[in-house]
């Protein structure tokens, strides 16, 4: 049972009956075209059809604020590691996004290994949903092959109308497909349009800079010292809304918050940005990274050159987040295409 | 939100407390460090460890002293920010407590058999000061030492006692200069790449250790090399805030490497093409 089939009139049914077993958060609008994973109870609070929210499904794996340690000074040093944890289903994450937990996945499986982020990340049931075309003129995740879904999902669902096309990958998936009585088996006519509708998005999705990925990180070596860099960085306003956004960055500070008492309190991690000149900063006042261009140049380098290095994946998504969030309209998809121009991959 | 207790986590704290403070200079102090229950510190030269002070934070500190002494460990802080400020007002007895040691240290066992070149700048005497005890304790296992330092002006000089020890020690080559004498100095005046021709070393045998500020490095690596020591033997300590010293929040990031798990100690052919490494 790989494959089943959701009638669309029976999917608020399907979103209220897993709302009434646990969590749910999924896509909802918040007007003038923003979206934001947020909990819900029935289906038609659920926009299927939506672009990437404002801050991605990272937020339920690696909070923005997330207790490491509780501790009691009274007596010395006595701490106690916790975790906090909650059983969730997060619906409707499209491909991009499931590329982005991902690469994190990556990050925190990677020895050392973090155990907050694995054990939080076993109470989250994943469902995908597919993009059938372009969310908006941001995306590039023709160029980052990442408009067909690559795996981590327990469910992942395509919109063919009247019906949902439903993938089961995992146990888990199959175990929630079979504690209700929605689905019916995909017949050959589903699997008909379900074909058509991926060889139709093998045309809608294309690379949107006229390069090759897998010659990326060479073109961002070859590039280090461009022109491309000085350029955004004299726009930069380093509010690091692009690390905000980012399915993929995970920097983080590490910081006490005392309780009143003096005595207790936590020992929390929260997200960071190398946007912020301090980040590389020593002890000495030096900084590393002083310049918003050294910066940016850090942060794209970090997406594009360095992970795939040393984890053998890109952590750009193509999601196009930091591009429509950018105070100062630095555009992703722009910047790439002049750094392949200036190095001589594409021509005027 | 349910929380669930869990343990090796990498972030919990071992327990231990500071069994002596001497102050250094006006801005330095040395803290010597046990771990609770006689529990010993297994590190290597030039690892850090973080120490940490409940309810004020974390700071990655290098351990000064060498391996061999196992009942207790020495940290040499300056008090620049809030945390190192805080550990400077604690006395002796008093609990904090350590994570670690993190990273890559000195490379002790390739350089078994081989001639030892060490240059420290200013604080960076205070990493290398665990290998230079460490090779002091295992003398017989390394060739011909000298130690190089350099500091801004004599009383910013740390460990002063030891280096007069040093200097008398017939085993070793030792040599120090200041960029500003006061009256008292009878040493050298100048900066510590003008003491590396002078050295009398074999450039094939030798390995040359250097520690200090990054703006230092570029200098006595462009000596090193004109001596004709080879860059996979020019080994360097860069210096980085590690904050989660895991590999994991980014601040020490040098390219695709990560300094509190891959470094601090690096062989100088490794990083030198790194733009922004040194």
């Amino acid at each position: 049972m790989e494959y089943v089939t959701l009638q669309k009139h029976l999917f608020n049914d399907f979103v209220e009956s897993l709302a009434s077993r646990t969590k749910v958060v999924a896509p909802v609008s918040k007007g003038n075209n923003q979206f934001s994973f947020q909990e819900v109870s029935r289906g038609e609070q659920i926009t299927l059809n939506y672009i990437p929210t404002i801050l991605p499904p990272k937020k339920y794996f690696m909070p923005e604020y997330e207790v490491l340690v509780e501790y009691d000074a009274s007596q010395g040093q006595k701490m106690q590691p916790v975790v906090e944890v909650e059983n969730l289903v997060l619906f409707g994450v499209h491909t991009c996004d499931l590329a982005g937990i991902q690469c994190l996945d990556v990050v925190f499986g990677d020895r050392p290994k973090d155990l907050n982020y694995l054990i939080r990340k076993g109470y989250v049931t994943v469902i995908g949903l597919e993009c059938n075309d372009y969310c908006d003129d941001y995306a590039s995740c023709g160029l980052m092959g990442n408009f067909l879904p690559r795996g981590g999902y327990d469910l992942f669902f395509t919109d063919l109308g009247e019906y949902f096309m439903v993938n089961v990958a995992t146990q888990r998936g199959g175990n929630m497909v079979e504690a209700s009585s929605f689905w019916k088996e995909a017949t050959p006519e589903n699997f008909r349009e379900f074909l058509f509708l991926r060889e139709g998005k093998q045309k809608i999705f294309q690379p949107e800079v006229p390069i090759d990925r897998h010659i990326i990180p060479q073109m961002f070596k070859e590039g280090f010292e461009a022109k491309v860099w000085e350029e955004i960085g004299n726009r930069c306003l380093s509010c690091a809304n692009c690390t905000n956004v980012c399915p993929t960055c995970y920097c983080f500070d590490v910081k006490d918050v005392p309780n009143l008492d003096f005595n207790t309190g936590k020992r929390i991690r929260v997200w960071d940005s190398c946007q912020n000149e301090p980040f590389a900063k020593i002890a000495s006042g030096e900084s590393f990274r002083a310049q918003r261009s050294d910066r940016k140049r850090h942060r794209f380098n970090r997406k594009f050159s360095y992970p795939v290095r040393r984890y053998n994946r890109f952590f750009c998504t193509g999601c196009g987040r930091c591009s429509r969030t950018c105070m100062a309209k630095i555009d992703l998809k722009e910047t790439i295409a002049q750094l392949a121009l200036e190095v001589g991959y594409i021509k005027q | 939100m349910e929380k669930l207790l869990i343990n090796n986590t990498g972030y919990e704290v071992k327990e231990a407390h500071i069994i002596r403070t001497t102050k250094m200079t006006e801005q330095d102090k040395l803290f010597e460090v046990a771990l609770q229950y006689g529990e010993i510190l297994d590190f290597e030269p030039g690892q850090f460890v973080e120490v940490s002070l409940l309810g004020v934070g974390e700071a990655p500190i290098s351990i000064c002293s060498s391996p061999t002494r196992r009942d207790s460990f020495e940290l040499c802080v300056r008090a620049v920010g809030r945390m190192t400020n805080a550990l400077h007002r604690l006395k002796a007895g008093t609990e904090i407590g350590i994570r670690g040691p993190f990273g890559v240290g000195f490379p002790v066992t390739q350089m078994v058999g081989h001639d030892i070149l060490m240059v420290a700048g200013g604080i960076g005497i205070a990493p290398l000061r665990s290998l230079i005890n460490y090779v002091m304790e295992n003398r017989r296992d390394f060739g011909r030492v000298h130690i190089l330092l350099g500091c801004r002006d004599p009383r910013l000089m740390l460990f002063g006692n030891e280096i007069q020890t040093w200097q008398k020690r017939l085993d070793i080559g030792f040599n120090c200069t200041v960029d500003r004498a006061d009256p008292d100095w009878k040493g050298n005046v100048g900066l510590v790449t003008a003491l590396i021709p002078g050295v009398d070393i074999d450039p094939e045998n030798t390995f040359a250790v250097i520690v200090g500020p990054p703006v230092m490095y570029r200098f006595v690596i462009k000596e090193l090399l004109a001596k004709g020591i080879a860059e996979n033997r020019i080994v360097l300590s860069l210096e980085r805030h590690m904050k989660c010293g895991l590999g994991k929040c980014g601040h020490c990031q040098l390219h695709d490497i990560y300094c509190c798990q891959d470094g601090p100690v690096f062989f100088y052919d490794r990083i030198k093409n790194m733009k922004g490494a040194i």
